[in-house]
């Protein structure tokens, strides 16, 4: 069982899926002998070739486009948005084109896409490459959005993404680059079942925490801290987050009574705001004992400043406090 | 055009003062003192040199992530911008915006930008103004040649073009667009081609001689408002650092670095112009002496600043 980073693991998965489907291709910025600003498709193209790893001209509307004319006719395409912030300039082929091609022709096509990048903040990046977009494309129907948090289940969710007849945007927090953990290189699965399923990260029976993607991580470091030895959190990772799985919330939330939501979005129309929604407007509104809470990044563009940066993104103690106002 | 001696003088000294400040930009970050990463232009001083002292303050130029000489170049103050990269309260964008998104309204740069291309559409609009506005003034949009290839770079081009606005654009081909050989990335003649293919006059120039860039842009700047048309320069010169702070430069030789540093470094090469042309070594000395203390005390006054204080962010978030 190899230690890999999350950026290590997607590499894997990407070459498992070069390997074993010829009609796969990546296309995107400096993923070539740059090896992806990440590093993340570092040796794929001394492995597989200029065929079938194309580096592509700064051009990120014709980048997603291109993968959807390629999708519909056979061809396996995954796409690089590099940082995610530069898919604002390809929302025309995504939002309106690969969304919905398949419903609106009445079914005759399928768009199986992967559009992936690196999301989030954490590294000093500033405003325009820090965002965490995710759930703009969870208003869009037609599209899965999918959010890991470490290396494992990037992996696995990388796989199933590719699996998947539909276009899917595969957001990779930058944070999960820089941690390494052993991970299973399992096959290429059968079918994309995989995608829309949660999983419980913690178990726990006093409180149910509701997160994706880096703020994963940050949950787990908050309820580790001593404040908490004596309590039971439950941490559920959405790993999805269009569509969400709402019944593993829902077993949770039986259990535990109670709700909070992190993520580094803020909130306004979020993912958050959904999990919350949705729970209250459910029969779990009369199981859960206080209201839930939702703790998210603030409303405001990503400062470039350290000091400043850590304000603007939920900090471990800023889910403690909010753990043990609820307790 | 024979500059005079003062203006070539202070061509030299506006060269140095941004290789001096990215250099010592480079120091502090080894240090650790600066969080994120950084685009530097090192190699490249001489096209935003020659650019930026062709216009007036009230000329206004938008500037990419490779914005550092730019911003001097229009006049910045060294020590705003070190406070701004250190997070502090007196950076230009108090601690907002970093490296990539320094902003400096006062002295007419519109901003460093982020994003590839993305100011391209604002230049127009900028240009815009000053054509309804009725002002005698153009605005001068630098842009990579990695930004040619975006969507935005053609509506730009197209409508500055079919509404005859004054903007001045500029294209510090530099060669690579990050990782990708600018020979492999445009198609077509020339990335100068792109704008005459739109109507508007353009010119490939040495981007890496200051005086040849001073004298584009003040012939061009002349002919945009004397015609009412916008205009076109690709100016070519390389960088010698990597891409970001991340680059293992992996995409090019160290001999073609090499080569760009011994034979066509901008600086050397006009030294060595005035020197033949009879400024003295001592004056120029003095001239870069100057230079460096100014960067020392920045410097200093910089990490003797205080910290941006944390303020309402959201509030701060709107007008
Ligand atoms: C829309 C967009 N796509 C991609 C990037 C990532 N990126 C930043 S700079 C850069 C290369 C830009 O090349 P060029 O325009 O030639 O400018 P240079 O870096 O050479 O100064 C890339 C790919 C970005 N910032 N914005
Ligand atoms: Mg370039």
């Amino acid at each position: 069982m190899p230690e890999l980073t999350a950026g290590q693991s997607i590499n894997k998965a990407l070459s498992l899926i070069l390997e074993k489907n010829q009609t796969a291709f990546l296309a995107g910025e400096d993923i070539g002998i740059y090896g992806g600003a990440f590093g993340v498709t570092e040796g794929l193209l001394e492995e597989f070739g200029s065929e079938r790893i194309k580096d592509t001209p700064i051009s990120e509307d014709v980048i997603a486009g291109l993968a959807v004319g390629a999708s519909m006719t056979g061809s396996r395409p995954i796409v690089e948005m590099q940082f995610s912030d530069f898919i604002v300039n390809a929302m025309d082929p995504i939002v309106n084109q690969a969304a919905k091609l398949h419903f609106m022709y009445g079914g005759a096509v399928n768009v199986p896409i992967v559009i992936r990048g690196a999301s989030g903040a954490g590294t000093g990046a500033a405003a325009q490459h820090s965002q965490s977009l995710e759930s703009w494309f969870c208003h869009v129907p037609g599209l899965k959005v999918v959010t890991p948090s470490n290396a494992q289940n990037a992996y696995d969710l990388l796989l199933s993404s590719f699996v998947d007849p539909n276009p899917v945007i595969f957001m990779e927090h930058k944070l999960i680059y820089k941690v390494k953990e052993n991970v299973t290189l399992n096959p290429i699965p059968k079918d994309s079942s995989y995608l829309g399923n949660a999983s419980v990260a913690q178990e726990g029976t006093d409180l149910t925490v509701v997160s994706y993607s880096n703020m994963v991580n940050v949950v787990k470091e908050a309820v580790a801290m001593k404040e908490l030895q004596n309590h039971s959190i439950e941490i559920v990772d959405l790993q999805t987050v269009s569509p969400i799985d709402f019944e593993t919330i829902k077993n949770s939330l039986i259990k535990t009574k109670k709700l909070l939501v992190c993520q580094e979005a803020p909130s306004n129309s979020s993912v958050g705001t959904t999990v919350v929604s949705e729970v209250v407007e459910s029969d779990l509104f009369n199981v859960l004992e206080t209201a839930p809470k939702l703790v998210s990044g603030l409303h405001s563009p990503m400062p470039s400043a350290k000091h400043l940066e850590s304000t603007v993104i939920p900090q471990k103690e800023d889910i403690l406090n909010a753990i043990q106002d609820m307790l | 055009m024979t500059l005079k001696l003062d203006k070539r003088l202070e061509l030299h000294r506006m060269m140095m003062l941004i290789r001096l400040f990215e250099e010592a930009l480079e120091e502090m970050f080894s240090r650790g003192l600066l969080h994120g990463t950084m685009h530097l232009s090192i190699g490249q001083e001489a096209s935003a040199t020659g650019a930026c002292l062709a216009l007036d303050k009230e000329d206004l130029i938008t500037s990419t992530h490779r914005g550092h000489g730019h911003c001097l170049g229009k006049g910045a103050d060294p020590f705003k911008m070190f406070a701004e990269l250190l997070g502090r309260e007196d950076g230009y964008c108090r601690g907002r915006g970093g490296s990539m998104h320094i902003a400096d309204l006062s002295n007419g740069n519109l901003g460093a930008n982020g994003i590839v291309a993305g100011s391209l559409t604002i230049s127009v609009g900028a240009a815009l103004s000053f054509q309804m506005q009725k002002k005698d003034n153009i605005v001068l949009c630098f842009f990579g040649d990695g930004a040619v290839n975006e969507g935005s770079f053609h509506e730009a081009l197209n409508l500055a073009s079919l509404w005859d606005l004054p903007v001045l654009f500029l294209c510090e081909n530099n060669q690579y667009g990050m990782s990708m050989a600018s020979d492999k990335a445009v198609a077509g003649e020339s990335i100068a081609s792109r704008g005459n293919s739109y109507g508007i006059e353009s010119i490939q120039i040495d981007g890496n001689d200051v005086e040849a860039v001073f004298e584009s842009v003040t012939n061009f700047k002349n002919e945009i408002l004397s015609s009412n048309r916008p205009k076109f320069i690709e100016a070519v010169t390389y960088r010698y650092r990597g891409h970001s702070k991340s680059d293992r430069n992996l995409y090019r030789t160290s001999d073609e670095i090499e080569y760009w540093k011994e034979e066509k470094d901008p600086i050397k090469r006009y030294i060595g112009k005035l020197i033949e042309s009879g400024v003295t070594e001592e004056k120029l000395k003095e001239i870069d002496e100057g230079v460096k203390e100014l960067i020392r005390d920045s410097v200093k006054k910089a990490l003797d600043s205080p910290m941006s204080p944390v303020t309402n962010l959201e509030e701060d978030s709107y007008a």
